[in-house]
Parts: C-alpha cells; sequence; structure tokens
C-alpha cells in the first residue's frame, strides 16, 4: 500500500518533471522568439539580443531550464508581459476565483448524480433509469459554450433575469455565479450519472447481490449495505478524475462569462502570447491532473478491499 | 454425420456475406430508436456539407445586408432562408460550409489520432514489459493535459491552423484510444486462439495484426463515433475561444462567439448556430449509445 | 403414484413452465416439470448445460431476473404455493426456510464486506437475535462446515481465503437458520476434485445430522449417486425419468439416461470388451427443438407417427416399480438386451520408436515481490517452481496423460514444450532435436508444425473474426504443407472430413458452430500440420456431456490412424484411464507417480494417486470406492511445503522424514516409479480404491 502510494508519487514528480521540460523547450528553446515577445514584433534585433543577455538568456538552455524550475518551485514565474505584474500574484487570485467556482459546483454535482445514477441503476430498464439516461444523454452531448448561449439566450435576453457576463467587477456576486455553476452542473452530471448507472446496474445483476436478496434480507438493506458500498467504488475514481475534464469545462465557461478566474487567464495568455503566463497555467493544470490521479488511485485502492489486502 | 456439400471457391461467398452482414448491421440498428435518431441526425449533416457546392447558397463569406431576420428578402431579390449575421453574410450558407469544414477536420483528425493510438495499444498490450512502460509512459504525459489546455498549448506554439487542430487532437486523443486498445489487447491476449498463432510461430505484428485487431473491434467503432463527436467539440471550441480555424471561413465556434454578444437584438443569429452544433454531436452521442446497447446484445 | 401418507412433501412441483422473455420472443426453459420431495429426501437434477437445472432452483426461490416468469403450474412449499405469496412473506422464507448455495462461491460473497457479518446478517434479520447471539451462531456453524480457526474467517474478507472455504462458508450461510429445504447449484463444479470430495463429505454429513431435505443440481451423474435419495433426469427443459437412484442407476428406461451413462467413461468400460458410445449429434436450442420428444434426433428408436406427435410426450410411471417415471412413448417396448450400438473401440496399435523425450526438466518463474517487507529484507526476487525435475518419453502412437489438480503445473510443461516459456534447466527433445531453449519463433516451420496443440476451451480456440476454413488453411500454408490456393483449399475439405464436419464448415464463422464443433475444428487444426505430437490440454472438459465421448473418441481415433504421439492433459482421471496408455500424475510441479495405466490404477498407489482416484465420483452402483477426504488446502507453488510435496495433505505422512527430506523416486522393474518415503513394498499392500462388483 504505501509501496504503492510512493511508486504513484514517484510517477508523478517524473511526469510533471518532463511536461516542464517540454514546456519550457517549447516556449523559451528560441531565445529571439522570447525577446521578440516580450519586446514586441517592432523591436530590433540589437534590442532584443541586448535585453536578452541582461536577463540572463545567455546561459545554456539547460541551466537556464533549471533556474526556471527552481524559481518555479519558489512560485517566481517571472512577471506577465501583459499585465506587468509578477505571474504568481495574478496566478493567485485567479485560482481562488476558479476554486470558489469548483467548489460550488462539486457541492451540488456531487449529490445530484449520484443520487440520479443510483436511482437510475437500481432499476435497470425502468421507466424511471430511461429517463434519466436520456436526460443524461441529451445534457452531456451538448458543448458548454452552446448550453451557456441557450441560458444566456432565455435567462439574460428573454427574461433578463440574470446578468450575462460574470466578471465580477462590483465584488463578489451570487447572481453572476449561478449562470456559471449551471453551465457546468448541466454539462457535467450526465457522465458521472452514466457511470454511477452503470456501476450500480451492474452490482444489481451480481451474484452476491442474489445471495443477499435469497438469504431473505430486507429490500433497504440489499441497497444500502450491499450494492452501494461495491457501486460507489468506480464513481469515486471518475468523480476525482473529473478534476481534470472539469479544467477544460472551466476554460470555456470562465471565457463566455468573462470570469475572472485561471481559465480565461490562460486563453488571454495564449491569445496575447504572454509565455510566462502561459507556463505557468499549464504548469499548474498539469499538477492538479496529476494529482488528482493520484488520489484517485489511492483512493480506489482504499476502497476495494481486495485490492487493499492483496 | 458427413454429408458433405459440394465446396465452391471461397471468394465469393466471403464478399457476398461481407455486404450481407453490412445490412445486417444496418437492421440490427433499427432496433434501438436512440442509435436511428442518431443516425440520421448524422447522415442529415453529412448529406448537407456532401451537397454545399451544389446547392443555391450564396457566397458563404460575402458581406450583404446585416442583422437580416429569418427569411428576409435579400437585395439581389434572393431570399436568406435563416437571416443574415452582423456583418451581413447568410446564415444559411455559413452553417451548411461549416458543416463541411468541421466534420473534414474531425474526420480526418479522429482517423489520424485512431492510427496513432491503436498501434501504441497494441504494442504496450501485446509486448508488455518495456514497452508497456514507456509507451504508458508517454501516454501519461498527455493525459495528464487537460484536453482544451492541450489543444491551446499546441495552437499557441504552432499557430491556429487545421493541421494545428489535427495535431492537438492526435496528441490528446492517441493516449486514450491506447489506454482502450491496451485493456482490450491483455484481456484478448489470453485468448487460445493467441497461444495457438503463438506454438505456430507466428510473428508479433502478425498476431497484432490480423489475431487481435479485428476483435477489438466492436467497442472501438463505439469509441470512434463518441471520439468523432468529441472532436467536433474541440474544434468548435478553439473556435469559439479564438484559436480555431482562421476566419472568415465559418466556424460554427466562431459564429457563436461573434453571435453572443449581439443575441439580445439577433438572437437567431446566436441559436441557429449552436443548435446545428448540438444536434450533430447529440448525432454522434446517440449513434454511439445505439450502438454499444446493440452491441452488448449480442 | 405418490405413496398414500399424510406427510405432507417439503416441495412440490405440479406442471410447472418457465420461460424466458426475449427479443427473440419466448423462451420455454422448463417444460412441464413435477417433482415431490419428502422431508428428508434429497433430491438430484442432473443434466446438461442448458436444459433448465438452475432455472427450476431459482422458480423454487421465487427469483427469475426481469425476463423470466414461472407460466404456469404451482410450486407448493410445505403445501403453500410459493406463487401467491407477497414479497415480505417470501422474504421471511427466504435463507431462513429455503436457503441456496451456488456454483461460484467467490462471486457469490460480496467481495467488500467481512465474511463475519455476511453470516451475522441471517440470524440477525431472521429471527431479531442480539449481536452476540448472532456472531456465536456463526462460529458454531463454521465449525461446523469443519472450518479451521472460525475467528480469523468471521474478520477476513471473501479473496482472503480459498475457494473450499468460500463454499464451506456458503454452505454455513445457508444452514445459519435451520431450513427446512436446501438448494445446492452445482456447489463442486468450480472445486478441484479433492476439494470437491471434502464439500461432498461435508453436504452427506449434514443432510443426516440436520435432516435437511435437499435438491442437489449437476451435471455429474457420480456427484448424485453419493449424496441424493431420488434422482430427476432433465433434457432440454424437460424432466426425462425420475425415480430413486437406485432404480434409475441399475435400469434406466429412457434412451437419453441410457446414452448419458454409455458416454461416461466408468471404471467398468473399456476400450475392447465395453466401449464408450457417444450420444450423436447435439443439445437442440430452445427455439429449435423438435415436435414431440426432444430427444428424438438423437435417438435410436425413434419411430415416425409415434414419437413426432403434436402436443408432446408425457411422463409415465413404470408399472412394477415405485415413484419412477420415464417420458418415452415406447420406454417399455426397447428391447435393451439386445441392443449394440457402435462403440469408440480402438484397435490397440503398437508402440513405435521413441519421439518425445524430457530430461530433468524445470520451469521456475520469478515472481517480482515489491512489498515492503521483501525491500526491508533485501529478498527481491521469489520463484514459483512450476515444473521441478520432470522426466518423461513419449513414444510414437503412445497416448500418455499428465493428471493433477489446478496449479500443479500442466500448463506450463505444455508451454515449454510448445516453445512459449523457456525452460530454467534440463532438456526436451523432440526426434532427436533438443528445443528446451529454443523459442517457437525461432523453430524452424517444419520442428514447428511437429508439435501442435489442442485447446481447452472452444469458445477461445477459433479467432471470432476469421472463417473456419481460413483459420485451418493458415496453418497448411504457415507450415509450408502446401503452397499453391487449390492444394490448400483441398486439405482444408481433407481436414473436415477427417474430423467428420460438413465441407461447408470451412465458410463459417466460429460461432455459427456449437462447442464440439469447434473443439473439432481445433483438431483439424492441430493435425493440419501432420504432427508427430499433440498435445491436448484439457480438450473436452468445457463441452457438454454427451458431447465429449464423441470427441474424446474423435481425437483418440485420428491419433492411433496417424500413429501420432497424445499428450493428454486432464484432471479427469475417468477419461484419462479410458483413453491414455500410461499416466503420469503431478502435485505442486513435481511428478509423484508414473506409469502404465494398469499401474497406476491399481496398488502400489502413491498416497496422492490414492486420494486423487477415490475423489473420482463415480455413477455406477456396482463400484464400491473408499474414501478418501484430504484435510488441508492445495498450497500455493510460490511456497511449497518442505521434504515432500504432499506432506502437509498426505494421510500417511511418517513424520520427520517427509516434513524435512524430498522422497526419492522409486522403480519397479517395470518402469512403474512413485516418490514417496514408503518403500514400495509397503505401498503395494494397500487395498484396491476401487472394486467392481459383479456387473448384472
Ligand atoms: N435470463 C435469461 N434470459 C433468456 N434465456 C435464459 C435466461 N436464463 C436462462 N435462459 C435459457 O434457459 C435455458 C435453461 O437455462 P438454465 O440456466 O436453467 O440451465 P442449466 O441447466 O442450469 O444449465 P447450466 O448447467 O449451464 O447451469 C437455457 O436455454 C438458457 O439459455
Ligand atoms: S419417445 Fe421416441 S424418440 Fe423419444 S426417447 Fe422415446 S423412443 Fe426415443
Ligand atoms: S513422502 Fe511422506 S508425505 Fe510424501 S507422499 Fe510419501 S508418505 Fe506422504
Ligand atoms: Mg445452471
Amino acid at each position: 500500500m504505501i509501496v504503492l502510494a510512493a511508486k504513484r508519487l514517484v510517477a508523478m514528480l517524473l511526469i510533471m518533471l518532463v511536461v516542464s521540460f517540454i514546456l519550457f523547450s517549447l516556449f523559451e528553446a528560441d531565445k529571439m522568439a522570447v525577446a521578440g515577445k516580450v519586446l514586441g514584433p517592432y523591436s530590433s534585433i540589437e534590442q532584443r539580443e541586448i535585453w536578452l543577455s541582461q536577463n540572463g538568456y545567455d546561459e545554456p538552455f539547460l541551466s537556464r531550464y533549471t533556474q526556471w524550475v527552481g524559481g518555479a518551485l519558489h512560485g517566481d514565474f517571472g512577471d506577465s508581459l501583459q499585465y506587468k505584474v509578477p505571474v504568481s500574484e495574478l496566478l493567485a487570485d485567479r485560482l481562488k476565483n476558479t476554486g470558489i467556482l469548483a467548489l460550488i459546483f462539486f457541492l451540488i454535482m456531487i449529490p445530484l448524480s449520484l443520487t440520479l445514477g443510483v436511482l437510475a441503476g437500481m432499476k435497470e430498464g425502468s421507466w424511471l433509469d430511461r429517463i434519466i439516461s436520456i436526460f443524461s444523454v441529451l445534457t452531456t452531448s451538448i458543448p458548454e459554450f452552446v448550453t451557456a448561449t441557450f441560458l444566456t439566450g432565455l435567462f439574460v435576453y428573454t427574461w433578463q433575469l440574470l446578468p450575462g457576463t460574470s466578471s465580477m467587477t462590483g465584488g463578489f456576486s451570487w447572481q453572476e455565479m449561478i449562470l456559471p455553476v449551471m453551465v457546468l452542473v448541466i454539462y457535467d452530471f450526465g457522465y458521472v450519472t452514466r457511470m454511477t448507472r452503470a456501476s450500480m446496474a451492474e452490482v444489481m445483476t451480481s451474484q452476491y447481490i442474489r445471495t443477499a436478496i435469497l438469504k431473505g434480507l430486507p429490500y433497504k438493506r440489499v441497497i444500502m449495505r450491499h450494492a452501494l458500498r461495491n457501486a460507489l467504488i468506480a464513481p469515486f475514481t471518475v468523480i476525482v478524475l473529473q478534476l481534470n475534464w472539469l479544467l477544460s469545462g472551466l476554460v470555456v465557461v470562465e471565457v463566455f462569462f468573462a470570469y475572472k478566474g485561471f481559465g480565461s487567464l490562460l486563453v488571454d495568455a495564449a491569445l496575447f502570447g504572454d509565455i510566462y503566463v502561459i507556463e505557468a497555467c499549464v504548469m499548474v493544470a498539469v499538477f492538479i491532473a496529476v494529482f488528482s490521479q493520484f488520489i484517485s488511485d489511492i483512493g480506489y485502492t482504499l476502497l476495494n478491499p481486495r485490492i487493499r489486502f492483496s | 454425420m458427413t454429408d458433405a456439400v459440394k465446396f465452391d471457391t471461397a471468394l465469393p461467398a466471403k464478399r457476398e456475406s461481407r455486404l450481407k452482414r453490412f445490412f445486417q448491421a444496418l437492421a440490427l440498428m433499427r432496433e434501438s430508436p436512440v442509435g436511428m435518431i442518431g443516425l440520421l441526425l448524422i447522415l442529415f449533416w453529412v448529406m448537407m456539407a456532401i451537397l454545399a457546392p451544389f446547392l443555391p447558397l450564396y457566397d458563404p463569406n460575402a458581406i450583404m445586408a446585416p442583422f437580416q431576420k429569418i427569411g428576409a428578402t435579400a437585395p439581389d431579390g434572393g431570399i436568406f432562408w435563416l437571416g443574415t449575421d452582423h456583418k451581413g453574410r447568410d446564415i444559411l450558407s455559413r452553417i451548411i460550409w461549416g458543416a463541411q469544414k468541421v466534420l473534414i477536420w474531425a474526420t480526418f483528425a479522429t482517423f489520424v489520432a485512431y492510427v496513432v493510438g491503436m498501434l501504441m495499444g497494441v504494442l504496450a498490450g501485446y509486448k508488455g514489459g518495456w514497452a508497456d512502460e514507456i509507451v504508458s509512459f508517454i501516454a501519461n504525459i498527455f493525459l495528464s493535459f487537460p484536453f482544451i489546455i492541450l489543444c491551446i498549448i499546441i495552437v499557441a506554439t504552432l499557430g491556429a491552423s487545421g493541421w494545428t487542430v489535427v495535431v492537438a487532437v492526435t496528441f490528446a486523443s492517441a493516449p486514450q484510444i491506447m489506454r482502450i486498445v491496451r485493456g482490450l489487447v491483455l484481456d484478448l491476449k489470453t485468448r487460445d486462439y493467441i497461444f495457438a498463432a503463438q506454438t505456430r510461430g507466428e510473428s508479433p505484428w502478425y498476431i497484432m495484426l490480423v489475431e487481435l485487431l479485428p476483435n477489438a473491434r466492436g467497442p472501438l467503432i463505439v469509441d470512434a463515433c463518441l471520439r468523432l463527436g468529441y472532436t467536433v467539440v474541440a474544434i468548435a471550441t478553439l473556435g469559439f475561444l479564438g484559436l480555431g480555424l482562421p476566419p472568415p471561413d465559418p466556424d460554427w465556434g466562431l459564429m457563436l462567439k461573434e453571435a453572443v454578444p449581439l443575441g439580445a437584438f439577433a438572437g437567431h443569429s446566436m441559436y441557429l448556430p449552436a443548435a446545428a452544433l448540438a444536434s450533430l454531436i447529440l448525432g454522434f452521442n446517440l449513434l454511439a449509445d445505439g450502438l454499444r446497447e446493440i452491441s452488448l446484445r449480442d | 403414484m405418490l405413496p398414500t401418507t399424510a406427510v405432507t412433501p417439503v416441495l412440490e412441483c405440479k406442471n410447472v413452465n418457465i420461460s424466458y422473455y426475449t427479443r427473440a420472443g419466448e423462451i420455454p426453459a422448463v417444460i412441464d416439470f413435477n417433482l415431490t420431495l419428502m422431508p428428508g429426501e434429497s433430491m438430484g437434477i442432473v443434466g446438461e448445460s442448458g436444459c433448465g437445472k438452475s432455472t427450476v432452483a431459482l422458480a423454487i426461490m421465487q427469483y427469475m431476473g426481469k425476463n423470466g416468469r414461472v407460466k404456469s403450474g404451482q410450486i407448493l412449499f410445505n403445501g403453500r404455493d410459493l406463487q401467491t405469496m407477497g414479497e415480505d412473506e417470501l422474504r421471511s422464507i427466504r435463507g431462513s426456510q429455503i436457503s441456496m448455495v451456488y456454483q461460484e462461491p467467490m462471486a457469490s460473497l460480496n467481495p467488500s464486506m467481512k465474511i463475519g457479518e455476511q453470516l451475522m446478517e441471517v440470524p440477525l434479520y431472521h429471527e431479531s437475535v442480539t449481536e452476540a447471539e448472532a456472531k456465536q451462531r456463526s462460529l458454531d456453524m463454521l465449525a461446523a462446515v469443519r472450518l479451521p480457526d472460525p475467528q480469523r474467517i468471521m474478520d477476513a474478507y471473501p479473496h482472503q481465503i480459498s475457494g473450499g472455504q468460500q463454499q464451506r462458508v456458503v454452505i454455513a450461510m445457508a444452514l445459519l437458520s435451520k431450513p427446512a429445504l436446501l438448494l445446492l447449484d452445482e456447489p463442486t463444479t468450480a472445486l478441484d476434485v479433492t476439494v470437491e470430495a471434502g464439500i461432498v463429505q461435508l453436504i452427506k454429513d449434514i443432510s443426516k445430522q440436520f435432516g435437511t431435505s435437499m435438491i442437489y443440481i449437476s451435471h455429474n451423474l457420480g456427484l448424485i449417486l453419493e449424496t441424493c435419495d431420488r434422482i430427476t433426469v432433465m433434457y432440454s427443459g424437460e424432466a426425462v425419468e425420475a425415480g430413486a437412484v437406485q432404480s434409475v442407476f441399475n435400469e434406466m428406461r429412457h434412451p437419453y439416461t441410457r446414452g448419458l451413462f454409455a458416454s461416461i467413461p466408468l471404471p467398468g468400460t473399456n476400450k475392447n470388451s465395453r466401449p464408450l458410445v457417444p450420444i450423436r449429434g447435439q443439445l437442440p436450442l430452445p427455439q429449435n427443438r423438435p415436435q414431440g420428444c426432444y430427444f428424438s434426433p438423437r435417438c435410436d428408436f425413434f419411430q415416425a407417427g409415434r414419437c413426432d406427435t403434436k402436443g408432446g410426450i408425457s411422463m409415465r410411471p413404470v408399472s412394477d416399480e415405485q415413484r419412477h417415471d420415464v417420458r418415452c412413448v415406447r420406454f417399455e417396448d426397447i428391447d435393451w438386451a439386445n441392443y449394440r450400438p457402435i462403440g469408440l473401440s480402438g484397435d490397440k496399435v503398437e508402440i513405435g520408436k521413441t519421439v518425445l523425450e524430457v530430461k530433468h526438466m524445470k520451469k521456475y518463474y520469478e515472481l517480482k515481490d515489491s512489498s515492503l517487507i521483501a525491500m526491508i529484507k533485501g529478498k527481491k526476487v521469489q520463484y514459483v517452481k512450476a515444473n521441478e525435475d520432470i522426466n518423461l518419453v513419449a513414444h510414437e502412437a503412445e497416448t500418455v496423460a499428465i493428471v493433477g489438480e489446478s496449479g500443479c503445473g500442466k500448463s506450463t510443461f505444455a508451454k515449454v514444450l510448445m516453445g512459449l516459456e523457456e525452460a530454467t534447466e534440463g532438456e526436451v527433445i523432440l526426434n532427436g532435436l533438443e528445443l528446451s531453449h529454443t523459442p517457437v519463433q525461432q523453430r524452424k516451420a517444419q520442428t514447428v508444425a511437429l508439435l501442435q496443440m489442442v485447446f481447452q476451451n472452444p469458445f477461445d480456440t477459433l479467432n471470432p473474426s476469421h472463417t473456419v476454413g481460413s483459420q485451418i488453411a493458415r496453418v497448411i500454408k504457415k507450415f509450408d504443407i502446401e503452397s499453391d490456393p487449390d492444394k490448400i483449399n483441398q486439405r482444408v475439405m481433407e481436414l473436415l472430413d477427417l474430423v467428420k464436419l460438413p465441407r461447408d464448415f470451412a465458410l463459417r464463422r466460429p460461432r455459427q458452430l456449437s462447442g464440439g464443433q469447434k473443439q473439432r475444428i481445433g483438431i483439424a487444426r492441430a493435425f493440419a500440420g501432420r504432427p508427430s505430437v499433440v498435445v491436448a490440454d484439457e480438450p473436452v472438459s468445457a463441452l457438454d456431456v454427451s458431447v465429449q465421448a464423441a470427441v474424446t473418441g474423435l481425437l483418440t481415433d485420428i491419433q492411433r490412424n496417424l500413429k501420432t504421439t497424445l499428450l493428454f492433459i486432464s484432471h479427469d482421471l475417468s477419461v484419462v484411464r479410458y483413453v491414455s496408455d500410461r499416466i503420469v500424475v503431478m502435485y505442486l510441479g513435481h511428478i509423484m507417480e508414473q506409469g502404465t495405466t494398469d499401474e497406476i490404477f491399481n496398488p502400489p498407489y502413491h498416497p496422492y494417486t490414492e486420494a486423487l482416484l477415490s475423489a473420482v465420483p463415480i455413477a455406477d452402483t456396482s463400484v464400491k470406492k473408499r474414501h478418501i477426504v484430504l484435510e488441508g488446502e492445495l498450497p500455493s507453488p510460490v511456497n511449497p511445503p518442505s521434504g515432500c510435496p504432499f506432506q502437509t495433505r498426505c494421510p500417511r505422512k511418517m513424520c520427520a522424514i517427509c516434513e524435512t527430506q524430498l522422497p526419492a523416486l522409486q522403480h519397479t522393474d517395470t518402469g512403474h516409479a512413485i516418490m514417496c518415503h514408503i518403500p514400495i513394498a509397503e505401498l503395494r499392500k494397500v487395498e484396491q480404491v476401487f472394486q467392481v462388483e459383479a456387473a448384472n
């Protein structure tokens, strides 16, 4: 168990290392291009070379890379080209906003999809199951920004109930949170619901559930004690891995509603060519993804006695 | 017991049976209403994409009268069946040409991703050991990027174009396909017919390509269908973020991006591309669902 | 037809019809089923796969799944129809008055709950006793099913104990509330023979001790004979013969029952004097049942006009016997005394020169132990000793059987021979060529062709994506037997003829074939390259009983005609006795005994062979058998016991020496070899395991 965790941790660090190297080579191997990004397209070659030597770019690539990693470990990713402030400050603020959005989203999505999934999977083929299943295919099929378009059309333009942007310029506003959270939940709950349903349905047809029923146990006990525990193992991993998936969704939703979060920062940076911000954002995103994978693996092992004790 | 029947040559019968099997598969489809709806939606858009050059449409990039309502009369006396957008371009024409573009690039990108992913998957699953460790590690690296973020990085380095989309989709999808194929192969390779092939001394590539892959096709067809859907979403999302296929050619995602801020007074220019996108992706998802249902029955 | 007693039967099924409803329409799974079970009686239901045995059991439990339904008829439990009961009443009966034991113990236990909790549930919910009381009862019951250390088992998860122990737990669970009726659905099918013997003994003792009525479902006639008073034989959804075990076994009336007995290798059978008679054809699918008697296409006594009438055939009592019924219109007319079907007799073939020689072959697998303890101790590698010092010689036209339970190293041995694994030590010599270190890819095509294999699982043996013909053709091409397409085609046809399948099967895909037919194609494929040695790894164990004899017969026929050497790997001593010339008995990677078939089946026995022989269930009332039940579980090959590998379970163990020293092989002058510390002279004094009384 501990060995497994240690192995996973090493693999995780290794991936982070490789990713950082790829990233650094992609964006900073070509020094001239970096200087061009920093000083603008109309800067002369001489200006660029002066800037490069002033900022330590004369050193060989590998030592620049190690310095960059060292800086990154201390949270120092340089200054944003676009906003002229340290990337770390910018990032901390944006991550906080995204964190709030994600938290509210999870608080709604998890109970909703687990309940629906279990209800649907309990009696496979029942009308409740059909309705839930079809509804979740429909909602997952429609990409976030299409859902967002329709919801904006209705709530903002037609009924004029909610604000169409969530930039929170006048401080935190619950009203501005509603649409982004709604879009995320609608897009995402279906997937987890379907996973839960499939897992529950499989458990319900398993032989040990048959044993439990034919032991004469009350239905409630069969579901609560025998089925749920086994049925929720798979959704657990899915939900944790959702973090990775959610990051993609967040990018789109934040851009759509001009929410000042991590995702919109990344897209702005990509459009502007703000390489230091891109590097920082990607490292953070990959860290979240890899870390959630780690948690999900460990959690799966802990939940599953068959693996835990072997 | 041995009522030996006269045996003709094997080939014609085989060809016939392949055709028959295709029609049988189609007939099976009828049994899943959900899958059928999906198939119809996809066929509709595919027809549109194929017929685009032959339909009496305005040039999708021609700038005419802006903000025309649905069914408005065009300056040249024709009709803007679905109105025009803020720049005065015909929305119907843009949607149909947009369908062609997204379908072509999505299919091509998915195909490339599949070729790469399947080769990686069979290799990792069948060979095991070091080959598996290396391929899986490479896959894990790319899997650790959230999909859109990987696309953003690639577009940011390579610049926006159709080819960039292909590269991005390949990097993002191939590792997932690899995982699926690897799992299937790990299961299939313990079958006796694989041992039989090994005991005849078949080469590893023969076993991987002739003995293993054909048996993995069921789940892969379902996945390919879903994945086509994802790729359409990815292309549209990139367009929406302003990182997709470069303008002015019509792109559903970009159309939405431009229309949403003006939704208050030109709702149709926002709803129509949204509906087009939703219906196509829904088509892929429903078809995949139907296929899965049918494959589980048998 | 029923004895007129005042006692109500525990269970009575009256004209029960059960159907499954699928997309393809209604599938009648059980038709016109009748059964009467008196208190304390045990009823065996026997039949081949798909004949409706489990459906009957689940109908009794009133658990038919989503698409199953009892269409008509009554199922009376203690006189009350179970079908009229509501959910609550059923729940109070299930698990307390009727309980069930299932085929796969592992799957039947909840993987994420401790065994203790799963046991205690039963009294807790049925009798509302206290926790402490429930716990005590569970502990007592675990002891009653003879599980060692009940306390530890209570705290274990199902996967932490062995298959045999799991099944004992399931039985304990079923008995916890002293049910009036116990249903056992193939309770030992998933277990090894020696473990099975223990469970069967336990079931017999239980029915005596608790007086529980039992329904014992099995496809194995021998097991029914050992455990039951009465028997119902089912075929394709119908009961075809029912009666007391003794009368059915001694005087079976239905042609199917007769055929079944004639096709299983009993100790009395013999290749020359009393050969096996396979039943021709195969089981009909429920959709394709013929009109009238379902057995008619396979029956030698079929009479048009009588056997194929509309409306089916009904059960009729045998006139001079009590409670013996038969579903055949002609059973009184059949003259069994003059019925001489053609059996699978094999002429004795001269055994030729040495073809295959294995000398001191060892195969160890490395196991990487990544546990923390192993890392700290610095002991990284462990070995699984799959094969230890294997010595074996096989001659032309000879059949050598390798027998042993799961994990004894049979399949590893096959893999080393085939070149899929490299031997750790020793030599494998095929026609004078040393092969043990040449993996199959490096062997020449001719050499590879010389050594081919028939696989166990008919569903896996053929690639589902390619036609049958193309799979055989590939072998012919690969081994350079022919290269011209027409000639290859010709050869494929010849091979289909050889395995007695119609030629147009070449165009079929594997899923269009039945299990037996697939296995025939597997045989054709193995013989396509004109091999000199064929390794058959449990070639019939996954087939229906009535098809097994035909496939075994075919395989040995071809082998004899072509003078091929056959290595027949099996766990089933009865089949082995019938087909092989010599037998090798393996246990935990070691050869324990080796000799001719006669030598193995008669004293001197190796103590393990003796136990193995006694564990084989035999469906013959004239055979008297000694029962030896082995204690303990099969040790894991990762951690084999010190000294003699069999010492942890050996009933004849001689303490210290067996625990410390690996016994040497003792040879008799005829070449019979036994690995045991007990001198052969001593072993010779042991009594026969089974004796056939004068056949009637
Ligand atoms: N859920 C189901 N839906 C449709 N058909 C079924 C279902 N369960 C069983 N059957 C069919 O009913 C028939 C009887 O099946 P059953 O499981 O009772 O046989 P069995 O004698 O127990 O076989 P086995 O020895 O393989 O356990 C078979 O033809 C089987 O295919
Ligand atoms: S009824 Fe006829 S076909 Fe059926 S078993 Fe009896 S004799 Fe044979
Ligand atoms: S050596 Fe000892 S333990 Fe082994 S079989 Fe002989 S008597 Fe039994
Ligand atoms: Mg069964």
